[in-house]
């Protein structure tokens, strides 16, 4: 029979030598005695350990979790890390510490919870109070803790890294954890010490207080995250009692209470409030601001911001796409995601200059529906469109440009009123609603979704022709009249129901 | 009036801000002061150092800078209409606070919020002032929550953003008509936009430069918002189709539902009943399981009768129960995403699951001591010495797990 008795300070070292030692000895776990300083003698066994040691392959999860659970409280606790060691030396190591049913290893698994609980609960509730001289050049601050399992050693880590400027002492009846000149030091039990009074406690106790919304009582949440047997070292809880006695009454009385009459500074408030609000000085500058704050469909709930359109306000061009994507949404701008660029990249291969056109969209607002964490894009239907058309109208009438050129069904629909055959239709002028010429196109998204290289190579050739078509019809310098123009657009390109 | 002292200014803007849920301090970037030259740490997980009787925990020093605000939102107890005392912290005052509670372990940061003074830009700067302090002349390295004002300046949102680990953003009720209706000078679109901002930014953060270095990482710990929720008559279905937009428009970290709580003074325009907490804690559920379960909204919704979940019985077990058909299922075969659905089976019960099996087949006695709730889930699984039998399709499967029903009190 084997005795040892471990030391309470350096106990996971400890344990670790000698259960790597018996191992190499092959000694079975019913043939040792483990102990620590607070188990008695035992009659029968002498200390006895083994000397020596071998190399003894372990998995890396198993020194994980004894090194959690040598810091329980149950004197069981190194027997059973050893009859688990012994265990593991027989059965596939893998195979075994992944198997979280096993009777065993549940047991253990269950008491490095339990530790880490207790080590999660010192960090949280130890309350220091200043014990340093005023004027000091390093503060210094002492507790008083008193844990369930002996997590003091394994815990000192964090409050070194959290209060590396000061000095500190955390004093438990099992060991404390000092900490000085940067130095941490670790000695045996201690008998609870007078700690001076703090001036900043009362002011915690205050912030506890008030903090406390009575009209919520849920005593039963509290207990179970800050069991009673914490409460005499906390300062704060002390008060505990009196406020969830307190708690219905003032619920009551916030409810009995009548309203009242609102101060007399609240008239002077509002009349200042309004008077900071902009006048509106005429329709073209006052556009912007009604279409940002739209609502006259569902959409705009939705959405984070209505996107304007961009460019200059007299422009020859217009450019008009479907509705907002998920980065034009975020950025607030036209055409700046994977469209946007797909489109920069056409009209450059076209020599059209975005910057002299005015782009915009025929729905102002981002219509998406939500698969998981992701935003989808959505067609808008006709009612949504139709609404959005007010807004598309103003910036037409605004701006009046010489070609507008309609990117996909949306803005076909939106400025033609007719959306469908658009195959037949591109390459087209139109004209629209407004009385101004519509050149009619793809959307670039719709090339983006085209899979088959040869056909996708095929539309984006005629979507930059229909781009170049664009930039001369409105180049100032040439500027046929659009019936020539569509006279060379039937010959360039033929399409069966071109007129 | 006679000068407040620091401990009245406390009373006053710590009673202001208990309204505000959120109070994680948890997702920051790892710091620590083992160089002896700062104070604080931020190690991944948060730590509540304390609880009130109201079950909220307290992690971070929760206070306003001040309570006196220009806004008249019905629902906030610091409108300009409330006769409440009022205060202003000066920045020293916050500082100051901060760093001593720190120093005696008291809390792990500081989250701070502000009524609206002078302007939306003049109420930042001062928010963004506190924080600089305490990061570059106290060295402070703990945990920081900056609630953002929306109307305020970029350029100011930035600099919060990056001495900051999370900023925040409420969007204080599901619907736009209820802000409107309950905010008046508060706007939904506006709001909205200053979250893109703060989405937009932090992704921009994350680009490197052509030399491979990184810029200063801006909100480390994300953004979350905060709906409250019963002082409007927008039901749960509506609630959480405006968090799932939420999530998915801005990558919010989390959105905090808080059952609207009767305030001090309270004004004449809201309802006088207060919904039950249950009620609060039943979106959470829900809220978890699309995040989490890889459920989807409509399934959520669809089993609820007037797209008000259940009080008694949480979401998923709601679900369950009207989708007996695809019940039993063997923990030893099931995939993932089924095991996910059975009632007391969380995601690390799962796992658990998932690397036993590989070695041996399950009994009903493993899967007790995998933590799985066996009371919730055995009406729904077969495992090796147990199967429900006629149990998953009894008509009083409901009953075992609803409250017994309470008998009328007739005065």
């Amino acid at each position: 029979m084997h005795r040892v008795t471990l030391p309470p300070i350096g106990t996971f070292r400890a344990w670790r030598d000698a259960a790597r030692s018996f191992l190499a000895g092959n000694v079975p776990p019913e043939q040792i005695l483990w102990g620590d300083h607070a188990t008695a003698p035992d009659l029968f066994s002498d200390d006895s350990p083994m000397s020596g040691g071998g190399a003894v392959s372990v998995p890396r999860s198993f020194i994980q979790m004894a090194e959690t659970v040598v810091w329980h409280s149950d004197p069981e606790r190194f027997a059973l890390l050893y009859a688990f060691l012994w265990r593991l030396r027989e059965t596939p190591h893998k195979n075994l510490m992944a198997d979280r049913g096993d009777r065993d290893l549940a047991r253990l698994r269950r008491m490095e919870k339990n530790v880490r609980r207790c080590q999660h609960k010192m960090k949280a509730f130890v309350r220091f109070r200043e014990i340093g001289r005023p004027g000091a050049a390093r503060r210094s601050f002492a507790a008083w803790f008193e844990p369930t399992h002996h997590t003091v050693e394994p815990t000192a880590d964090f409050f070194v890294r959290r209060f590396g400027d000061m000095d500190w002492r955390i004093l438990t009846p099992d060991v404390s954890a000092v900490f000085e000149q940067s130095k941490l030091s670790f000695s045996e039990g201690y008998d609870k010490p007078d700690l001076p009074e703090d001036a900043s406690e009362a002011l915690w106790i205050t912030y506890f207080q008030n903090i406390f919304n009575p009209a919520r009582l849920k005593v039963q949440a509290m207990q179970s995250e800050m069991p009673k047997k914490y409460w005499k070292n906390l300062p704060e809880a002390a008060y505990i009692p009196q406020m969830i006695a307190d708690a219905p009454m003032r619920a009551r009385a916030m409810a009995e209470a009548a309203p009242t009459l609102p101060p007399a500074r609240v008239e002077q408030l509002k009349a200042q409030l309004a008077s900071c609000k902009s006048a509106w000085n005429g329709p073209s500058e006052a556009l912007p601001k009604a279409i940002r704050s739209c609502t006259r469909c569902p959409l705009h709930c939705n959405a984070t911001q209505a996107v304007l359109g961009e460019g200059p306000a007299q422009a020859n061009l217009m450019i008009v796409g479907e509705q907002p994507g998920e980065m034009e949404d975020l950025s607030g701008r036209p055409f700046v995601g994977p469209a946007g660029q797909l489109f920069d990249q056409a009209a450059a291969k076209a020599e059209l200059d975005r910057e002299t056109a005015y782009v915009t969209n025929a729905v102002k607002h981002f219509k998406f529906s939500v698969r998981g964490k992701r935003r989808i894009h959505q067609r808008p239907d006709v009612s949504e469109i139709e609404h959005c058309r007010w807004w598309l109208d103003a910036e037409i009438a605004t701006v009046r440009p010489k070609l507008i050129l309609a990117m996909g069904a949306t803005a076909a629909r939106s400025l033609t009123g007719k959306e469908t055959g658009l195959h037949a239709r591109r390459g087209t002028i139109e004209t629209g609603r407004a009385g101004l010429p519509v050149l009619i196109t793809f959307h670039p998204a719709y090339l983006l979704r085209l899979s088959e290289p040869e056909v996708r190579r095929q539309a984006e050739e005629q979507f930059t022709q229909d781009l170049a078509l664009a930039a001369t019809f409105v180049a100032p310098d040439k500027a046929p009249a659009p019936s020539d123009r569509l006279q060379a657009i039937t010959q360039e390109a033929p399409s069966p129901r071109a007129p | 009036m006679a000068r407040q002292t620091l401990k009245q200014k406390l009373e006053i803007l710590s009673d202001a801000a208990k309204y505000d849920a959120s109070c994680a301090s948890s997702g920051s970037t790892k710091r620590h002061s083992r160089d002896g030259k700062g104070l604080g740490s931020n190690e991944g997980s948060g730590i509540c150092h304390a609880y009130a009787p109201d079950g909220r925990c307290i992690s971070l020093l929760k206070i306003l800078m001040t309570n006196f605000c220009i806004y008249d939102c019905s629902y906030c107890i610091n409108r300009a209409s409330s006769n409440v005392p009022r205060a202003r912290f000066t920045v020293d005052e916050v500082v100051r606070l901060t760093i001593e509670f720190y120093r005696r372990n008291y809390i792990e940061g500081l989250f701070l919020s502000s009524g609206v003074i002078r302007s939306p830009d003049a109420t930042m700067s001062d928010m963004v002032q506190i924080a600089r302090k305490l990061r570059h002349e106290e060295n402070f390295r703990g945990y920081i929550h900056l609630k953002t004002i929306p109307d305020a300046a970029p350029e100011l949102i930035k600099e919060a953003g990056l001495l900051a680990d999370r900023l925040s953003i409420n969007v204080e009720l599901p619907t736009d008509q209820a802000v409107q209706q309950y905010a008046p000078e508060k706007k939904p679109e506006q709001i909205r936009r200053a979250m893109a901002n703060v989405r937009m930014t932090k992704e921009a953060g994350k680009d490197k430069s052509f030399t491979g270095k990184r810029p200063p990482r801006f909100a480390p710990a994300g953004q979350s918002t905060q709906m409250i929720i019963g002082a409007d008559g927008s039901n749960d279905a509506t609630v959480l189709g405006q968090s799932t937009r939420l999530y998915s428009s801005y990558k919010l970290k989390r959105v905090y539902y808080s059952a609207f709580s009767p305030i001090p003074d309270s004004s004449a325009k809201l309802p006088l009943i207060r919904p039950p907490l249950q009620r609060e804690h039943r979106l959470y559920q829900a809220d978890w399981l699309l995040r989490f379960y890889d459920f989807q909204l409509d399934e959520i919704t669809s089993v609820t009768r007037d797209g008000n979940l259940d009080l008694e019985i949480d979401p998923k077990l709601a679900w369950a129960l009207a989708h007996r058909a695809v019940f039993p299922l063997d923990v030893n075969r099931a995939s993932r995403e089924m095991l996910l659905r059975v009632p007391g089976f969380g995601v690390r019960t799962v796992n658990r699951i998932l690397a036993s099996r590989r070695h041996r087949t399950l009994r009903y006695e493993d899967l007790l001591r995998m933590g799985a709730q066996m009371k919730k889930a055995r009406a729904f699984i077969t495992a090796g010495g147990w199967t429900p039998g006629a149990l998953t399709d009894s008509a009083d499967l409901r009953a075992r797990f609803a409250p017994p029903p309470e008998q009328l009190a007739l005065f």
